[in-house]
């Protein structure tokens, strides 16, 4: 289940360990059988810590998706809600208490545990609510970082961007400092901090102060990382909108990819067995882990989509010919050896089976008229091209009414690219979106232009061009095979915040001070001293490695531009991933939206 | 219109700008076939026991994950979780003789014949803590930490205290500059919580002019106290507060999202009503204004065709009953909606067309798009035609089509035109390679014909010679032509 995770330079196995531990520690601190009640946003991320057999092991015997109404009737000791610290679960969570039969023998205890932190609020919330005294155990349980893969960390803290940059609330980045703080405790002190923008500021400032205050915590660990980046993801506002090309980023695009795990429509998946001709069909996605545990998918997930098709059909050539094997197999050995690969074969094929499917799937929609025209008009502004005037294939989407998130993604990009919409364009924008989509999205667009996104340029200068070309984010002569550049990831744009991080790592920033200077946020270095005896000797030949911590959210492709750099022979640079939450231009538009339903309760 | 296809193609090619294209078109996709082939001829080999090699359920739930189990553990009573148990067991012993994501399971391995398999039983004790152990030293906080009482904290360890989610009593900081250095040690945090519950304690216990005066030079508190405020919904303190800051767009804003809350119409109507003086941006208060306007309408059109409907007097509400009210919707789909139900209706009803066009403004391009899509849609095809017939003043008429005439096309092919009506549109594309392409996809002879005839391309005509019915009039027109 986790051996993936010790795939990398880093191994993250650790991480895991530390939290299935302290999973354990709060269950047998509420001794006897228990239910867990959860917060269903949360069980996916729990999953990727431990599986219901660990949570068994301490006497967890049912367990109940948290919603208004009478708790079921389940004979256990405890119960415990496994909560977000929201106000409106804190109502479900009085609701359920409440309705809880006083009569019933034995009675039941409750318990609450907070992740990733406990909120004073929400127990005020319920002392008002009269219910706060029912509980006898209210704990927090720190999910900071989940490790996802060997070098991919996330918090899953959907609305990390929303409140670092529209409502100035810090705390994610509190818990990012956290994070990092036990991420330190663990591997060392990272010697080296790089950071840029505004959050990266604070969370340098937070880490530094928390070991300060806790001298203590000096630790005595050999240090894994020797470089810190730290990245706000509004330095880097481009990047998401644009529709990712890789693999993975396109079936995220797509399908979406949520703690690892994806559903695809059950068509292409059906079990076509012989003789059974007349079952039906499976009505329910089929849902599909991804994550490099399954090699097939290692290899693929990172390459441009135009390259997947060759690398698949190499695959299924090897494993014909394996198959074929078995006509060769003549002595009882050779069978028996034939016969003891048949399951890893099997494995295989199925792997084959699944990525072909899913390629089928993506290739649909990648080739129909309407994919092309939205990615022609993506690369017209990320090239620079009439990025000045309202765009006719935005018009013709409102007019045709094709879904609000596109288009915001769109007229964002156009923005964006052009450091701001001539104060006529934006208008013109709005007013169509608003006439077709309804007015009350007036409060999105307003929230947009708060982080940024959607803006009129002020003082008519556009810098977007200047920092294009200093930084190289568009390059002409993509090579989507065999890529010797990270543009490859969008065929053609490299991502603007791994160009950061490359350059960071050679020239060096001073190099690119300038273009600094244009984009938003301080730009700073910091160092933590290391005992002696810590310090790293390296071995000739030996690469450094460097947490880079998007805040704010991170997408697929830009992981895979980091996972080339790793790659590459002459790079000298290994890449772990952090981030608040894993993103694409349409998750990410979403979380910013104002939501327009009443609460669902 | 964007770029025509043909352009684009060309601009692609010639511009250094390069498109997500399939050049290798077939290659790559008959790689998938030929990958798709081999997978399907290796079923018959390999006997297919997906459930067991997998452990995995058909919804792909890992079997034993915590989603799963909760459906699991959930749907039934203890004799189910006993049987599921047993299942399990059986199927434990096979899935470990078969890792399916182990990673020794790897392509590579497999085809150099290595065979080695893990000999755990279940996935915990994969990660048994002998070995990890060493790997994950002790995150607990130093002993000291857990000493829980003393009255006598300083600001400083009150808010370190709170950071690690203990309770404190903050009654005993009394005057005005305890309170406040206790806020500026929180904000100093970072931690939202601790500022929060800081500013909660503030809230109740300072005069609001006050906690108003000391967050103006705060702004780090403030954007918490106002968030705060949002999400347990004290409107009108927020209301107060930003009033005071003097941050009217906000409250403008702040305001009219209530209306969100307000589910029957008239209240809504009248809210919105009252929205309308708000300090909202000069372009704002238009778009607020016309919120109001458009509820206003629905509401008069919603009461009139419902009496309509239940009625039962009109044709046209029982041939197309309305799917839904119109209240609430966004101002274009109300414009479908009356040129659909009240295309006719003179301009001074509120439910005509033309009088929403004025009133809001809309756009030539929009009108006639929306207007197009209702009446195409209800076959009224001589509507179709007077919409895009213009008079000069010497009174000559003239085919106009403020979107183009290829999205006009479009339109009526949608909603099944017959060929008469769609070649006079056809025909009237500009573009001579989108009228030809569009002509041949639709089967618009005549404009075929007559556009080669125009291009003295004798060739391209007698290739079109065998898309014609044989003795048709089409054949004729091509055989006259190419004789003259």
């Amino acid at each position: 289940m986790a051996a993936h995770l010790s795939s990398g330079r880093v191994n993250l196995t650790a991480l895991r360990e530390a939290g299935r531990r302290e999973l354990r520690e709060f269950l047998d601190k509420c001794a006897g059988s228990k239910a867990i009640v959860w917060d269903e946003y949360l069980t996916g991320p729990f999953g990727l810590i431990a599986q219901y057999s660990l949570l068994k092991e301490h006497e967890v015997e049912k367990m109940f998706t948290l919603k208004p109404g009478r708790l079921p009737p389940a004979d256990v000791k405890n119960i415990i809600f496994f909560v977000r610290p929201k106000l409106e679960l804190m109502d479900i969570i009085t609701d359920n208490v409440l309705r809880e039969d006083r009569g019933r023998s034995p009675q039941r205890d409750f318990h609450i545990l907070f992740v990733p932190r406990r909120s004073l609020l929400c127990e005020q919330w319920l002392k008002e609510q009269g219910v706060l005294g029912s509980f006898i155990h209210r704990e927090q349980y720190s999910l900071d970082l989940i490790p996802f893969d060997g070098d991919l960390l996330s918090m899953e803290s959907e609305s990390a961007f929303k409140e670092c940059y529209l409502e100035s609330d810090q705390t994610s980045l509190y818990h990012a400092a956290k994070g990092l703080m036990t991420l330190q405790a663990l591997y060392g002190t990272i010697p080296q901090i790089f950071g840029k923008g505004d959050c990266a500021r604070h969370v340098a400032n937070m880490m530094i102060r928390m070991k300060r205050e806790f001298p203590g915590s000096q630790n005595s660990v050999f240090p894994v990382f020797d470089t810190l980046l730290l990245l706000d993801r509004n330095v880097d506002l481009l990047t998401p909108l644009a529709t990712q090309l890789t693999y993975e980023g396109l079936i995220d695009e797509i399908y979406g990819i949520q703690n690892t795990y994806v559903k695809l429509p059950p068509e292409k998946f059906a079990p076509k067995k012989q003789g059974e001709g007349g079952k039906d069909l499976p009505t329910e996605p089929k849902k599909l882990q991804l994550n490099s545990a399954e090699e097939l998918y290692a290899e693929i997930r990172d390459k441009n989509f135009n390259a997947v098709g060759s690398v698949l059909s190499k695959k299924a050539k090897i494993i014909s010919a394996a198959f074929e094997e078995r006509h060769h197999a003549k002595t009882v050995g050779e069978i028996k050896q034939f016969v003891s690969q048949l399951p890893h074969m099997q494995a295989a094929r199925s792997s084959l089976a699944n990525h072909t499917s899913i390629a089928e799937l993506i290739k649909d929609i990648t080739t129909s008229e309407d994919f092309f025209d939205n990615l022609t008009v993506e690369q017209e502004f990320m090239s620079g091209i009439d990025t000045d005037k309202v765009n006719n294939y935005i018009e013709d989407c409102i007019a045709q009414k094709h879904p609000l998130i596109k288009i915001l993604r769109l007229v964002c990009l156009q923005s964006v690219c052009n450091s701001g919409l001539k104060q006529k364009v934006l208008d013109h924008y709005k007013r169509e979106i608003l006439q077709t989509y309804g007015y009350e999205h007036i409060l999105t667009l307003n929230n947009l232009e708060k982080a940024g996104l959607l803006k009129p340029q002020t003082g008519g200068r556009n810098n977007y061009p200047t920092i294009r070309k200093t930084l190289r984010l568009w390059m002409d002569d993509v090579n989507e095979q065999n890529p010797n550049d990270i543009s490859y990831v969008y065929s053609g744009y490299a991502p603007l915040s791994v160009r950061l991080a490359q350059l960071l790592a050679r020239p060096g920033w001073r190099s690119i001070e300038e273009v600094l200077k244009m984009l938003p946020g301080p730009h700073f270095e910091e160092r933590q001293q290391l005992p002696t005896g810590l310090q790293k000797k390296r071995q000739h030949g030996e690469n450094r490695v460097t947490l880079v911590f998007f805040l704010g959210g991170v997408t697929y492709a830009e992981i895979a531009a980091l996972r080339f750099l790793s790659q590459m022979e002459d790079g000298g640079t290994e890449y772990v991933i952090a981030t608040t939450k894993l993103i694409n231009g349409t998750t990410w538009i979403k979380s910013l939206m104002e939501k327009l339903e009443p609460a669902p309760f | 219109m964007s770029r025509v296809r043909a352009d684009e193609e060309e601009y692609w090619h010639s511009s250094k700008f390069r498109a997500f294209t399939f050049d290798d078109e077939d290659d790559e996709l008959s790689q998938l076939k030929e990958s798709k082939r081999a997978v399907n001829s290796l079923r018959d080999i390999v006997d297919d026991d997906d459930d067991d090699l997998e452990r995995v359920s058909w919804s792909g739930e890992p079997v034993g994950s915590i989603s799963w189990s909760i459906k699991e553990t959930a749907s039934g009573s203890t004799s189910s979780l006993d049987g599921r148990d047993s299942s399990l067991q059986k199927g434990s012993s096979s899935y470990a003789a078969l890792p399916k994501q182990a990673s020794s399971s790897s392509l590579s391995s497999l085809f150099k014949g290595r065979n080695k398999l893990p000999s755990f039983q279940s996935l915990s004790d994969a990660l048994t803590d002998t070995g990890v152990k060493n790997y994950a030293p002790e995150l607990r906080r130093p002993k000291a930490e857990y000493k829980d009482y003393s009255s006598d904290w300083s600001p400083k360890d009150t808010v370190r205290r709170m950071q690690r989610g203990k309770v404190c009593s903050l009654e005993r900081f009394r005057s005005l500059q305890d309170k406040l250095v206790l806020l500026d040690e929180a904000v100093a945090g970072h931690d939202g919580n601790v500022i929060t519950a800081v500013l909660i304690f503030l809230k109740r216990t300072l005069r609001r002019e006050i906690l108003f005066r000391e967050l103006e030079v705060r702004q780090v508190a403030l954007c918490h106290l106002i968030h705060f405020l949002r999400e347990t919904g004290e409107q009108k303190f927020l209301l107060d507060l930003l009033r005071f800051l003097d941050r009217t767009e906000e409250v403008a804003l702040s305001q009219y999202r209530e209306h969100l809350n307000i589910q029957d119409v008239e209240k809504r109507r009248e809210f919105l009503k009252g929205c309308i003086g708000l300090p909202f941006s000069a372009e704002d208060t238009s778009h607020i204004q016309d919120h109001y306007t458009l509820l206003e309408r629905q509401i008069i059109i919603e009461a009139n065709d419902r009496h309509l409907e239940m009625a039962g007097q009109s044709e046209l509400f029982r041939k197309y009953p309305r799917k839904a009210s119109i209240l609430n919707m966004p101002l274009v789909t109300t414009l479908f909606y009356s040129c659909f139900y009240h295309y006719t209706e003179a301009e001074g009803m509120f439910s005509s067309p033309t009088n929403l066009k004025k009133t809001f403004k809309i756009p030539d391009k929009q009108y006639v798009l929306t207007a197009l899509a209702a009446r195409a849609k209800l076959r009224a095809w001589g509507d179709v035609d007077a919409l895009l017939t213009t008079k000069n003043w010497l009174g000559y008429t003239k085919k106009k089509a403020p979107i183009g005439f290829h999205r006009v096309v479009e339109i009526l092919q949608r909603n099944n035109a017959p060929v008469q009506v769609l070649q006079e549109y056809v025909r009237l594309v500009e573009d001579v390679e989108t009228r030809l392409n569009l002509a041949t996809k639709y089967k618009c002879h005549d404009v075929v014909i007559e556009t080669y005839r125009d291009l003295k391309d004798r060739i391209q005509l007698t290739a079109y010679k065998c898309k014609v019915e044989r003795g048709s009039a089409e054949e004729e027109k091509i055989n006259s032509i190419l004789n003259n």
